[in-house]
């Protein structure tokens, strides 16, 4: 690595255009919402920055606490689902030969490449109560009918709008982030420590449990952190296939500015957002450095 | 071929009984046989190498004995039992892999520890097992410390006991030398062969390194492209080679395509065209006769003599006239300390490696570049080889 | 031996029991989107029941001005954000991967942010910035798409430099040497041996900034003018009433370009003479 100043036109000419664009773009847009989070709605357009904490405060009522903690508990158990799927098909991705693994790796990346509103949407033509679910089972249903079984009439279910159509939205949504994570920890594995529990005598149940996963706990914590995040953040997944009242804090957050044009209160929770976020990821890289040590030898 | 001649028995806790036979034994991935119709014995006690190039298929052969690869044909007996679709967890043969495969999240004590959970033993004797086989491998001091706390050296200890405290009934080593710097590998010779001999285990080893086998195993299996190319003691392998390639593999040789042109029961002589001469056996190489045959002979086992302009052709007193002496310069000399390696090129052109002894503190200066020399050999120093 | 070969005790992929659940996980992903491709030929219009073959729904996203107009808008804010993410992108990774300078940790952990800050975040920053510097919200086609372009290269270009930059980490610093060593100039050097080494971060890096712009709806949703539509929005806005063949149509052929975007992606990584340290 070269010091700027032993060649300074390369390095300004280098450097100058993606800082200024950072700074002008990324810095002062999140400088403005910071500022505006201690702000104070003075007119229709108007916003006095008055340095209150008010809206912070806000984010305190209760009605306010349970579309936080809702955020956190729906994101949380679709994360949970998204280890319990992934981790199977990343110990698969692992150890199978070079082409089954990329071609895993590609079926499993493409859907992270469409359009996110696409696959939502799939999933609601799916689900909806005229949906292919629904169909299936009124077939079957009708099947069934006309075997004499009296069943009377098929009642859609209602798959929709509801917070376990988040839950699968958002697990729909997120698998990848989880499978790509776990594949990379376990990956880095050195095989033989499998083989040499598996040549001491356990099963490979036992395997998984006391070598496996104390091993790829850094993955696993990594892939924890990537999956929670974003899916504490979503705001397709709740806006679309939750019910009116099924809340999350971007829904939240998007009120504020879209209809209840309280652009201070909906800074502090950009922000709230923000700070829980970035608190998360320094704990991924506090784990992430330790599980280096750990496998350092 | 004379076995007998090797007696030098390294281990004293050899048997006379098989305790793994292995029949036809053949792996494929894909259309490639690493392992190519196999078949050896193992006798209960050994110290037994398995020696070749890198993917001549030794590792995935012991592979096949811990279990971690299945045959595509052939079985694998341990004991007299066929062991060939026992998983790995169910064989009672333990390995010490490569890389040591030290748990790392689990301190010395637990890695040890770590088999003994699965044998159905109270903990007490756990204990007890795990502190013995500690000792075995001096490591009884550091019980407590975590792998990444220790030294590589230290972490194949931690291996070997963790594998030994199993009590196996045979033990595998994976290239059990390679992590380790020069002088500790010297060391580690030495305390691998005596550790065998105190638990008396069967230890298998895999080794790329001639030198390591020949030092450490009672017997030597040599293979080449998948297939067993010799099985001998160490000193039949150097002195008896079977063919070419275990010829050349072990030790450096003088190879060259001959033509046999006498061979009774006592006696034969091979036309050696890259030569200008004809190579003497003082004893018979019945059955060598049709397809190419090579004449090797070891460098150590050729004598240099001064050669001046008007000297007469000397003899080999135990060869016929014309034979196993030959005309050379002297073009590059390696300096070695204990011998000195000399260069030789022929009047041919073709080129030959002699060695010698430094016995005395003046002998590397009996020969210097462009002396002129020739090169004898007795009769019994020369090996017929064929493919 | 007639008994069937085994599986070795580590090739988890052939066991049965593992293929299953990955074949229910593939499902899971792909069921969807595959029955929404399906039902975009299916010649009726309640969707669900399979009346015959027909193309009639493509012929009306392309007579739907609207949608037609949202899919191209939205085709030229991903070209225009991948060009300036990729220059912006491989310039970042380059400096950090290149020259020791002051603040340095700062930019390299600054730049990480646009990647892990939750979208709605960045999309009430756009909406305010843009706001407070009163942009003009009546600028003529195609400028009126600039606010929205701005916002993606914003939120591209580091993701960007996070490939090109693990691709320069594999850039053996002595081929630079070499190349300064036998006469070239610093520039010569930069284009000649490390643009080349490059080339395929910079071509995963398009791609990736290309699908990231297609693909967002939140950040657009914020930064776009009320006179701008996006395909995203426009599809977002006709989600919310109903489900029809004519989404499924439009959704189709954005999963299509995708498809081909990796594909094309794939094959340059695969054709390129770097291959062995790709």
């Amino acid at each position: 690595m070269q010091n700027w100043f032993e060649n300074k036109r390369f390095f300004w000419a280098t450097m100058l255009a993606p800082t200024v664009w950072f700074l002008a773009f990324f810095v002062a847009p999140m400088a403005l919402v910071w500022a505006y989070s201690f702000g104070e709605n003075a007119g229709p357009v108007n916003i006095a920055i008055t340095g209150t904490f008010g809206n912070y405060a806000k984010a305190f009522r209760p009605e306010i606490i349970q579309v936080l903690s809702d955020s956190v508990v729906l994101a949380f158990i679709a994360t949970l689902i998204c280890l319990v799927l992934a981790f199977p098909v990343a110990i698969a991705m692992t150890f199978a030969d070079d082409k089954t693994k990329s071609w895993l790796l590609l079926l499993i990346m493409l859907p992270f490449w469409t359009n996110l509103l696409i696959r939502t949407y799939a999933l609601i033509a799916m689900m909806r109560t005229e949906g292919f679910i629904n169909f299936s089972f009124a077939f079957f249903h009708n099947i069934a009918v006309s075997l004499g079984f009296n069943l009377g009439d098929y009642v859609p279910m209602e798959l929709l709008y509801n917070k376990s159509a988040i839950v699968i939205g958002l697990v729909y949504v997120h698998l990848p982030f989880m499978v790509l994570p776990l594949y990379a920890a376990l990956d880095k594995l050195d095989r033989s420590l499998i083989e040499a529990s598996l040549d001491l005598g356990a099963g490979h149940m036992t395997t998984m449990w006391k070598i496996v996963v104390p091993l790829a706990l850094p993955g696993i914590a990594a892939g924890l952190v990537i999956t929670f995040i974003p899916a504490m953040g979503a705001y397709l997944t709740p806006d679309l296939l939750g019910g009116p009242n099924d809340l999350m804090i971007a829904t939240l957050i998007e009120r504020q500015f879209k209809r209840a044009n309280d652009w201070p209160f909906g800074s502090a929770l950009s922000f709230i957002l923000m700070y829980v976020t970035l608190i998360f990821f320094a704990l991924r890289t506090f784990f992430e450095a330790r599980g280096g040590k750990v496998s350092a030898h | 071929m004379p076995d007998n001649l090797a007696s030098q028995k390294k281990s004293s806790v050899v048997k006379d009984e098989t305790i793994i036979k292995i029949e036809n034994l053949t792996k494929r991935f894909g259309k490639v046989a690493a392992v190519d119709d196999i078949n050896l014995e193992i006798k209960r006690g050994e110290f037994f190498a398995l020696l070749g190039p890198s993917g001549c298929g030794k590792t995935t052969l012991l592979r096949m004995i811990a279990g971690f690869e299945v045959p595509t044909e052939g079985k694998i007996f341990l004991d007299g039992v066929d062991v060939s679709n026992i998983p790995p967890n169910k064989r009672p043969v333990n390995t010490v892999f490569q890389s040591y495969a030290v748990f790392p999240h689990l301190s010395v004590f637990d890695n040890v520890a770590y088999g003994l959970q699965f044998d159905n033993i109270s903990k007490s004797e756990q204990r007890d097992r795990v502190m013995a086989a500690l000792e075995d491998v001096k490591l009884e001091h550091l019980a407590e410390r975590k792998p990444d706390q220790m030294s590589g050296g230290q972490r194949q200890r931690v291996a070997l006991a963790r594998a030994l405290v199993k009590r196996p009934k045979v033990l595998l080593l994976d290239e059990p030398l390679s992590a380790l710097d020069a002088k500790l590998r010297e060391a580690m010779r030495f305390e691998l062969t005596e550790l065998q001999d105190r638990v008396g285990v069967t230890f298998i080893m895999v080794t790329h390194d001639q030198d390591e086998a020949l030092a450490m195993a009672c017997r030597c299996a040599v293979m080449d492209r998948g297939r067993l190319m010799q099985l001998a003691t160490p000193s039949t392998l150097y002195e008896f080679p079977a063919n070419k390639f275990v010829a050349d593999f072990i030790g450096s040789v003088n190879m060259f395509e001959g033509k046999l042109i006498l061979d009774e029961p006592d006696k034969a002589i091979v036309e050696v065209e890259e030569l200008g001469g004809k190579v003497f056996f003082d004893h018979g190489v019945l059955g060598a006769e049709g397809g190419q045959i090579f004449v090797g002979i070891r460098p150590e086992k050729i004598e240099l003599i001064k050669r001046t302009k008007d000297m007469k052709k000397p003899q080999m007193e135990d060869s016929p006239e014309d034979c196993n002496v030959f005309a050379g310069v002297i073009d590059n000399i390696s300096y070695l300390g204990s011998e000195s390696i000399y260069e030789i090129t022929l009047d041919n052109g073709r080129r030959m490696q002699v060695s010698r002894p430094n016995l005395s503190r003046w002998d590397q200066e009996d020969f210097t570049f462009n002396d002129e020399v020739w090169l004898g050999f007795h009769g019994d120093s020369p090996v017929l080889l064929q493919n | 031996m007639s008994k069937k070969p085994q599986r070795a005790p580590l090739e988890y992929s052939k066991s049965f029991r593992l293929r299953a659940w990955i074949a229910g996980v593939l499902l899971f992903l792909y069921s969807p989107l595959l029955i929404l491709i399906a039902f975009s030929f299916n010649d009726s219009k309640r969707n669900i029941v399979w009346k015959g073959f027909t193309f009639k729904w493509y012929v009306k996203v392309f007579e739907n001005d609207a949608l037609r107009e949202a899919l191209f808008n939205s085709l030229i804010i991903a070209v225009l954000c991948t060009i300036f993410s990729v220059v912006l992108g491989a310039l970042a990774a380059f400096v950090l991967w290149r020259f020791k300078f002051p603040m340095k940790g700062l930019l390299e952990s600054g730049l990480n942010l646009p990647i892990v800050v939750p979208e709605i975040c960045m999309g009430v920053g756009v909406l305010m910035f843009f706001n407070k510097i009163h942009w003009p919200n009546d600028l003529p086609w195609p400028i009126s798409l600039s606010q929205i372009v701005i916002a993606h290269i914003t939120f591209s270009f580091p993701f960007v430099a996070v490939v090109v930059r693990a691709r320069l980490e594999s850039f053996n610093k002595e081929l630079e040497a070499a190349a300064l060593d036998l006469g070239a100039s610093q520039w010569r050097a930069f284009t000649d041996v490390i643009v080349p080494h490059m080339t395929p971060g910079l071509i995963a890096g398009a791609l990736l900034a290309f699908t990231l712009s297609l693909d967002d709806f939140v950040i657009t949703f914020f930064a776009s003018g009320p006179g701008t539509i996006t395909f995203p929005i426009k599809v977002y806005s006709m989600v919310r009433f109903s489900v029809t063949p004519e989404v499924n149509a439009a959704s189709t052929i954005i999963i299509v370009l995708t498809l081909i975007a990796t594909a094309v992606a794939m094959k340059f990584q695969d054709t390129s003479p770097n291959k062995e340290n790709a």
